[in-house]
């Protein structure tokens, strides 16, 4: 049984500011139902400020009531105050977390940037859109793990996968994981958090354009990078809006082997998954001759 | 609020029975003999140690001297798979499913670790294994087959029979973890093709500490706990006396209330299911309908979270378990539930209620009515329902 405050267990019992905001100005959303937690904040915005907040949640009671804190933190701040807002506020508002449970409160941070960002017009950062992916169980990016890092002061792997999820399905990554923390605890990966996107493939957008414009063909490299960031951007959220999804097994040239996971398995049109929506949309979005094979297990 | 606790987490342990009790405070007490002592005093323990063998025994229509005291069904199970392994040394293959207790996958996946190669036999959307996939992976270096009685999760029943013929006829040693099944549906091993047969006491009735190995007279055994010469040296440790006292008790009760679990039990069981799914929308009931432990109710609901579930009928005063991510302390959902292939949508909102013999329908009235306002509330909150 974890421990709970009282404030947080009030909080998830009593949420406050739950529901959809129908003349929302910006809204912002974070996780994902295969992931089992995702959170939709929707913001009311006058001069700069945020006059109303609400939230739908899907999650445990930690998610709920992250949610709930979140948008009661919020209201009243100008949204340059709001960016500053960091999950250990969150947390710290519930009078604290139990510590595998802070990732609920990152996602409630990363749903509030969402949210200003798209008020402002920048784009979107869905997380795991940018950098390289260090999880491939949970689709964390280098870049938020870092972060985690370093606004929390974490020193263990294990921390990370309290904040992150990172590291919590197969453990596979549980090395690279220790290899970021140490170069945080370095220094080198100084820049990366501050940019967000050194070292990471140009955005989707940059592609389209180079591969219209009849570029030069793709380095490896460049192959691999757009590869991820296509299936992490259009192929995944789609299988996953039917329960189901997709992990990247191997690149060796121009095959890709994929694995479908949840109901993909089982669905007798898997075979017509992989050849037809996402061979497809790797060949329109990457390189034409991109040939994806089902790995076998 | 109330202070009244309604039970339905029977399948992860169960209260102590007051008769059980009752039979083991003695030993608590006054009858401290240590059983491996020369004198009367410590004979009062060793008859007491003897008679609970015979109750073990006769539950599973066992010889006492087939039965092992241990400390817990990990224990037994453990104990049984290193022994059919170190009695063969020159085979390094053994064949388990998919959807074991971590008593049993946890060893499988070490074992894969230490050279042993392993089969994980995979199960359908209901959670069911096929036989010819079992045929067809056992081989000349198969040392030993480990499938479950009945799941924790699910309740789902294995074909024990039917795995167990296979494996004779090949002369391979076959264990079963019945953790789940003893006290809940009938087990005759006289007439069961088995080897090896777990069991844990605090599943039935009888208070955590101790559990139970069944080795069939002339399986290969080695033992895993080496010691004294307690057990007849297949387990040493001097003896939990008060432990296995109320194991014997408990196993004895059981085989008097069996007729109730498959009755009543099941009749409440079957209630609550026909209620939800009825009253809910948008819930699927996890595992094989036609095969179930009578007990054991998996539920899931679309677009809510297992744990929030868990906490708001905790007001209630209601007990349950789930299969969710946020429960089980890792970050992924039930291994038994993805294994069946039950959608994402699903399986981070399934709920696993588990009776008893000591619920009423009253408590089952009362839960049904909660969890529907429950689900009601926490969709209201879920951005995915439509
Ligand atoms: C099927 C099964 N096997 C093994 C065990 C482990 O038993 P114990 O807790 O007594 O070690 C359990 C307990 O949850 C179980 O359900
Ligand atoms: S890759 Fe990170 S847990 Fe599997």
């Amino acid at each position: 049984m974890w421990e709970y405050t009282e404030k947080m267990r009030d909080y998830f019992l009593n949420p406050r500011n739950v529901g959809e905001m129908k003349d929302a100005d910006a809204v912002g959303e974070a996780g994902s139902l295969a992931c089992g937690d995702a959170l939709k904040l929707y913001l009311k915005v006058k001069d700069g400020v945020i006059a109303d907040a609400s939230f739908l949640t899907f999650g445990c009671a930690s998610a709920i009531a992250s949610g709930s804190a979140l948008t009661e933190i919020v209201k009243g701040k100008t949204l340059d105050e709001a960016m500053t807002v960091s999950n250990s506020d969150i947390a710290r508002y519930l009078d604290g977390l139990p510590k595998e449970k802070m990732h609920c409160s990152v996602m409630g941070r990363e749903a509030l940037e969402a949210a200003v960002r798209a008020y402002r017009g920048e784009p979107a950062l869905p997380a795991g859109s940018e950098g390289r992916i260090v999880c491939k169980c949970f689709g964390v990016t280098e870049e938020q793990v870092v972060r985690a890092v370093r606004e929390n002061n974490l020193t263990t792997a294990e921390d990370v996968t309290n904040f992150t999820k990172a590291g919590g399905g197969c453990g596979e990554c549980l090395r690279e994981i220790e290899a970021v923390i140490a170069d945080v605890v370095s220094g080198k990966s100084g820049d990366a958090a501050e940019k967000g996107t050194a070292g990471a493939p140009a955005g989707l957008a940059d592609w389209r354009k180079r591969k219209s414009a009849g570029a030069a063909p793709l380095s490896n490299v460049q192959r691999m990078q757009r590869v991820m960031t296509v299936l992490d951007e259009i192929i995944r959220p789609r299988l996953r809006q039917d329960g189901g999804d997709i992990e990247l097994v191997d690149i060796d040239g121009r095959t890709v082997s994929v694995a479908l996971r949840g109901t993909c398995t089982s669905c007798p049109s898997s075979r017509l998954t992989i050849e037809g929506f996402v061979q497809q949309t790797l060949q329109e979005q990457v390189e034409a001759g991109i040939v994806v094979r089902e790995a076998v297990s | 609020m109330n202070n009244r606790i309604i039970y339905f987490d029977n399948n992860a342990t169960t209260g102590t029975a007051p008769e059980v009790l009752e039979a083991m405070l003695p030993f608590l007490k006054d009858q401290y003999g240590n059983p491996s002592s020369m004198y009367a005093f410590a004979g009062v323990s060793q008859k007491a140690v003897n008679k609970a063998r015979t109750q073990t025994a006769a539950l599973l229509g066992a010889r006492a001297e087939e039965i092992t005291f241990t400390s817990c069904g990990t224990e037994s199970d453990a104990t049984a798979i290193m022994a059919a392994l170190r009695a063969q040394p020159d085979k390094k293959h053994v064949v388990t499913s998919r959807v074991e207790h971590p008593a049993v996958l946890t060893l499988g996946q070490h074992l894969e670790k230490e050279g042993w190669s392993v089969t994980w036999l995979g199960v359908d959307d209901k959670g069911r294994l096929s036989l010819d996939e079992l045929a067809g992976a056992l081989s000349k270096d198969t040392a030993l087959v480990s499938v479950m009685f009945a799941n924790n999760e699910t309740g789902n029943i294995y074909p024990v029979a039917e795995i167990g013929a296979l494996c004779r006829d090949r002369g391979i040693p076959f264990h079963v973890d019945a953790v789940q099944a003893v006290g809940k549906i009938p087990i005759d091993l006289s007439s069961l093709p088995v080897d090896y047969l777990a069991l844990s006491g605090h599943k039935l009735h009888a208070p955590k500490g101790v559990g139970a190995l069944y080795v069939r007279r002339g399986a290969p055994f080695r033992p895993f706990l080496r010691g004294g010469h307690q057990e007849r040296g297949r387990r040493a440790g001097t003896e939990a006396v008060p432990n296995i006292v109320a194991l014997g008790a408990a196993c004895e009760l059981a085989a008097a209330r069996i007729g109730e679990e498959n009755t009543r039990v099941r009749a409440l069981r079957d209630t609550l299911q026909q209620r939800l799914t009825t009253d809910i929308p948008d819930c699927i009931v996890n595992g094989d309908p036609d095969n179930r432990l009578p007990n054991t109710l998996n539920i899931s609901f679309k677009y809510v979270e297992g744990e929030a579930i868990l906490l708001h009928l905790d007001r209630y005063g209601i007990c349950a378990g789930s299969g969710s991510a946020c429960t089980s302390g890792s970050l992924e959902p039930s291994h038994v539930l993805r294994a069946m292939g039950v959608p994402f949508t699903y399986a981070h909102g399934s709920l696993r209620l588990s009776l008893s013999r000591y619920n009423t329908r009253e408590e089952v009235d009362y839960a049904t009515e909660k969890l529907s306002q429950i689900i009601d509330r926490l969709r209201e909150i879920s951005p995915f329902k439509e």
